[in-house]
């Protein structure tokens, strides 16, 4: 294959062997080479990125997944999250707020008119307890009697109970972060484990649930530790990473880290594609802050096959519409819902 | 003067004696990262009492309620 630019001997060296092992074998990058990859100067990312795009349309094909998400229950939770504007133990100035049912469905509604096929529930929780489970039941129960489209929900970590009850309510995808390596997640969090996390997407997996787990990259994380936690996702091999920049939230102690620069953040895209070759890797939060309106096309040239349409849980999007007339002008189809099922 | 009222931020929300992104006084003082922040951000504090608001964000838009001074929202 010709290369557009000459590269030095070590470059050129993770590039075609990347070019082997996942293009052409489906095997993704193991940790030490992931951090080769994000090593790469900036002279390689163009070269990286296009890699990373025929890996992606190789395995996974030119449908893009489109998502919608809607906060059931916003603020006021007890964990520590230090990236996070909903804690409860910060001075965030989100306030708790909880969504009703009809409102529910209109969020629905309107997700599904963008042509998304899938539907997030989230939960601002350490995990459930009765009352949201029961709100989540009667929320999915109506969504259902008035719009077809996948539901996905976000709502902590889970008992096997819990885990149980939502497989029989249809439930078809749960995400749940394991947010950064394990090494680093002390640092970011200290009111619960990474270890409880990856019990609940055990459990999850086991249900029968399809496993939705990413993290946010530019939480001060070396590039070993970056390296490190795009092989502990491959270990988990989750059916759909989602990757959030850090949009630094006033308030919360990584509210003055500086949002992590451009090119950082397409290598990273890059090199999470080349461990994960076949999974849906989602643009998330954050991408508007790094990237600007040019990231949504860079990202989707370079190994992202599914978005986040729309708004997030508590900060504003891209339009919808531009990011749907994105997929058009790049000829990529939107994933249709029976191609789900 | 009032703090700029960017196009994602309608309703009014940005323009009253308040910043609705830090709850200080908008009083012809410049508030360069609330404004920048305003384009991705939907209103926190209410501009007319520098309360905090109780927001709720939707795919398509948002709505912020004042406990005294009631709701707005990206429909205006
Ligand atoms: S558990 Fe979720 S909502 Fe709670 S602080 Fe952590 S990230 Fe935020
Ligand atoms: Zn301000
Ligand atoms: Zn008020």
């Amino acid at each position: 294959m010709a290369h557009s630019r000459t590269v030095t001997t070590t470059q050129s060296d993770i590039l075609s062997t990347a070019r082997t092992q996942v293009l052409e074998k489906g095997k993704g990058l193991s940790e030490s080479q992931v951090l080769e990859v994000l090593r790469l100067p900036d002279d390689a990312l163009d070269e990286l990125l296009e890699l990373a795009h025929e890996v992606r349309m190789r395995w996974c094909g030119p449908e893009v997944e489109v998502e919608g998400i809607i906060s059931l229950k916003t603020g006021g939770c007890p964990e520590d999250c230090h990236f996070c504007s909903q804690s409860g133990l910060f001075a965030s100035p989100v306030r708790s707020a909880w969504l009703d049912i009809p409102m529910l469905v209109e969020a629905a509604k309107q997700t599904a008119k963008t042509g998304a096929t899938e539907f997030c529930i989230v939960a601002a929780v350490r995990g459930p307890d009765e009352r949201l489970m029961t709100q989540v039941a009667a929320g999915i129960a109506a969504i259902r009697d008035e719009i077809d489209i996948n539901i996905a929900c976000s709502l902590g970590m889970l008992t096997s109970e819990q885990v149980e009850a939502l497989a029989a309510m249809g439930v078809h995808r749960y995400n749940h972060n394991l947010e950064t390596a394990r090494s680093h997640f002390p640092n970011v969090v200290t009111t619960h484990t990474w270890e409880e996390r990856w019990e609940t997407l055990r459990m999850v997996r086991e249900a029968g649930m399809e496993v939705c787990c990413g993290g946010i990259v530019g939480m001060g994380e070396s590039l070993e530790q970056r390296a490190e936690f795009a092989a502990q996702l491959a270990a988990l091999e989750p059916d759909e990473v989602p990757l959030n920049f850090l949009n630094p939230r006033p308030g919360t102690p990584f509210g003055e880290l500086e949002p992590m620069a451009g090119p950082d953040a397409l290598r990273t895209v890059a090199a999470f594609r080349l461990a994960l070759p076949r999974t849906i890797l989602r643009f998330a939060g954050g991408r508007e802050i790094t990237l600007g309106d040019l990231g949504a096309r860079q990202g989707l040239l370079g190994g992202i096959n599914a978005v986040i349409v729309g708004n997030y849980l508590t900060t504003l999007g891209r339009p919808a519409e531009s990011d749907i007339d994105l997929l058009g002008e790049l000829q990529m189809p939107i994933k249709a819902l029976n191609d789900t099922l | 003067m009032t703090t700029p009222v960017a196009e994602t931020s309608q309703g009014g929300a940005a323009a009253g004696a308040f910043c609705d992104q830090c709850g200080r006084p908008a009083d012809g003082a410049e508030h360069p990262r609330c404004t920048a922040r305003r384009e991705l951000e939907p209103p926190r504090y209410c501009p007319d009492c520098a309360r905090r608001m109780v927001v709720q964000v939707t795919p398509v838009g948002w709505t912020a309620r004042c406990s005294r001074h009631g709701e707005r929202s990206s429909a205006g």
